[in-house]
């Protein structure tokens, strides 16, 4: 690898080079636009079903035209893709196997008899044949203008199949009996959409072979769901996944002659999902530990707050030192959760600290009083109105004390017309 | 004699795969037994790599551990980021295999695990292995005892975990409230397919495996309801799969492997047809 490839490479002054780039480009988004109405569809693995089972055809084609024409390859291919989706629906129909276990008969059954054509090419001594095995890893590096012109062509015209019928096949992923129900033809929306699905599998083989395909539908829209819930953005997401993944494979291969493009466009994707698993706002892993552990700490500051209220209540002097170890003695805290919250209750502004004697401010103090009332409160609540025995009201409270909006409490107060004792005969504190 | 070892090897590889997939059948975990079928070649890789011959210790222990690994990422991903299962199952394999497929070509200079091995196996090779010795007696291949010892592993453990491998299959619930943690249980099956599958891997090439652990279970599976049943009908199915494919595969001049899988598939689709004529009888009788 030296800086001129990197320039030749991104100069896009190479023609041949040129040719691969556009190719698996073309390939990307297109496998990754399709892949996501199987992704919603909840049949992601079909892909996979799919690209094992299009090697029938392909032999079939390769032993017909006896060469490696490719109209021949695609049209054979999809023909048998095709069959093999309604074998597969066919045997989920009518016998008690399920999803799984269909589809993997399917795909080994057709793979197991396209390898055996396979091996009756391969012994038949056809000059022409090297390269239909090469069918079963890919070989985008070795695409010509020809095979670009043929793959491009049927590249747009699927994407503007999915742009043209994108309302009809996004209704057929999401709720297909509402379909039906008003009067839509499903099922051809539906044989429309599994058309240019195996259709995008048997170009995208051209790139990465035939057990890498099916990351090139899954994994762009698994990535994509992760930053939207908008059915556009995410097919738009994914085919710019797939678009990128397309140049860094070339790419790699270009700089690395030895390297393979297709496993290169796959970990490419799977890093940019990864990315997206981990990183994406709202959905991703990392954003929902961070989500849970502001929860906690709010959970457990407000109940240090309620444990200082409870302890100046008695006496009603709230102003009162207080250690670490007389707040573990009015609630158990362990003392690391206590010395976080009480730290982090400091920065807020609703405790202060002498000398590790902790001391309430008035807005902590409100903040108590508030959580106090409103645990008492739906006590009284459901005591009165679910007919709960005063004895049992008193955990689902300390849960609900968290949640309660303003809105609600004022609500809450309204419909129990401000009373004054809880169930258990304790004030109930108003401002 | 050829023939006889070669047969040998892959009805007791059959074997083992059929009563395994039973389970996995049941318990709805084909596609992660395919998932692991592909994801064990980057352990295979680094296994040979540190061990530096085939058919060695480290290789099955680094493909088996690699197996468990990504059972354990199916199961993390489905369950902590909300991706649906098959997803999961989808974009694991094809990133572990995408990642064995460039060590093999950074290391091709080292591995002799060719393309043609991942797709077909090698099981025509078998017959030309050197025999083992014992004593100065001549046996069988290496390979051939692979086979046997996996058999064994995978008889011994469903013979005696036969009850916690029935309650965690069929009722999950039930097992958990009774303290056998199904998670558990399915860790250990998947282990144990990681074991099989590399064993077969071999014989038949990576993508066949599956072949193996799910048709002739499927085909069993449509004519029984009895889970001892089933395993018996699916090591049947699985045998004369073997002997069919095998001659099949002489007469035609094909890979065995190739042969084979597809006569599981015949034998799959007779099996279907049967079910079908036999419910459209009873319909009729029926109505």
């Amino acid at each position: 690898m030296d800086l001129q490839d990197i320039t030749t490479f991104f100069s896009f002054s190479n023609h041949s080079l040129n040719v691969v780039i556009l190719g698996t480009v073309l390939l990307g988004i297109t496998t990754a636009v399709v892949g996501c109405f199987s992704f919603l569809q909840k049949r992601a693995l079909i892909g996979d079903a799919i690209s094992h089972s299009i090697l029938p055809g392909v032999c079939v084609g390769f032993m017909l035209s006896g060469s490696k024409n490719p109209v021949y390859l695609i049209s054979f291919s999809v023909l048998s893709g095709l069959l093999s989706v309604y074998f597969m629906d066919f045997i989920k129909r009518k016998s008690k196997l399920k999803n799984d276990t269909a589809l993997a008969v399917t795909l080994t059954f057709f793979f197991g008899v396209g390898l055996m054509l396979l091996s009756v090419i391969q012994n038949s001594g056809n000059a022409a044949q090297s390269g239909v095995d090469q069918f079963l890893f890919g070989q985008a590096a070795a695409m010509l203008e020809s095979d670009l012109i043929i793959y491009g062509t049927v590249c747009l015209i699927t994407l503007s199949i999915v742009i043209i019928f994108f309302k009809a096949f996004s209704l057929v992923s999401f709720d297909v009996n509402f379909g039906k129900s008003i009067g839509l033809p499903v099922r051809l929306y539906q044989f429309l959409l599994t058309t240019i699905t195996v259709i995008a599998v048997a170009v995208g083989i051209q790139t990465v072979g035939v057990v890498l395909m099916a990351a090139m539908l899954i994994t762009p829209a698994s990535g994509a769901r992760f930053w939207t819930n908008n059915m556009r953005k995410m097919v738009l997401i994914a085919g710019v996944f797939g678009g990128l993944s397309g140049v860094f494979g070339a790419f790699i291969s270009f700089i690395l002659p030895n390297m393979p493009t297709g496993p290169w466009v796959i970990v490419c994707l799977s890093a940019l999902t990864t990315i997206s698993i981990l990183f994406a706002p709202n959905r991703g892993i990392l954003y929902g530990i961070k989500t849970k552990k502001n929860w906690n700490d709010k959970l457990n500051k407000e109940n240090i707050l309620k444990a200082f209220y409870h302890i100046g209540e008695p006496e009603q002097d709230f102003e009162k030192s207080l250690s670490q170890n007389d707040v573990i003695f009015k609630r158990y805290f362990t003392s690391k959760q206590l010395s976080r919250g009480l730290k982090q209750l400091k920065k807020e502004n609703k405790l202060t600290e002498i000398n590790g004697k902790w001391t309430l401010t008035l807005s902590g103090l409100k903040e108590g009083k508030r959580l106090a009332k409103i645990h008492r409160l739906w006590e009284i609540y459901l005591t009165k109105y679910l007919n709960i025995a005063p004895d049992h009201v008193h955990d689902d409270a300390e849960s609900i004390e968290h949640v309660i909006t303003p809105e609600l409490e004022k609500e809450l107060e309204k419909m129990l017309g401000y009373p004054e004792k809880d169930p258990h005969e304790k004030e109930i504190p108003y401002e | 004699m050829d023939a006889f070892v070669i047969l040998f090897t892959v009805i007791l590889l059959a074997s083992a795969n059929g009563v395994l997939g039973t389970y996995l059948v049941l318990r709805k975990s084909v596609m992660i037994g395919d998932a692991i079928s592909h994801a064990v070649l980057p352990g295979l890789i680094i296994g040979f790599l540190i061990s530096g011959s085939k058919n060695s210790f480290p290789m099955l222990i680094s493909a088996a551990i690699s197996g468990v690994l990504t059972t354990l990422l199916i199961q993390y991903l489905n369950r902590k980021s909300n991706l649906p299962k098959d997803a999961s199952i989808g974009f694991v394999f094809t990133t572990l295999f995408a990642i064995g497929i460039i060590m093999v070509s950074v290391y091709a200079d080292n591995i002799d695990i060719d393309a043609d091995c991942v797709l077909h196996g090698e099981l025509g090779f078998i017959a030309l292995e050197q025999n083992l010795m014992i004593g100065g007696m001549e046996l069988f291949p290496l390979s051939s005892l692979n086979a046997l010892v996996t058999l064994i592993i995978v008889l011994l453990f469903t013979i005696l975990f036969k009850r916690q491998l029935f309650v965690t299959t069929f009722d999950p619930q039930y097992a958990n409230a009774i303290g056998m943690n199904p998670i558990k249980w399915d860790n250990a099956l998947m282990a144990l397919t990681s074991l099989v599958t590399v064993v077969s891997f071999e014989a038949v090439g990576a993508i066949l495996v599956i072949a193996f652990l799910v048709l002739p279970v499927a085909a069993a599976y449509l004519l029984t309801t009895k889970l001892k049943n089933m395993m018996i009908l699916s090591v049947v199915f699985s045998m004369l799969a073997c002997v069919i494919g095998y001659y099949l595969s002489q007469a035609l001049n094909t890979s065995i492997s190739s042969a084979i899988v597809t006569s599981m598939g015949v034998l799959f689709c007779l099996s279907f047809i049967f079910v079908l004529l036999n419910k459209r009888r009873v319909t009729y009788e029926g109505s």
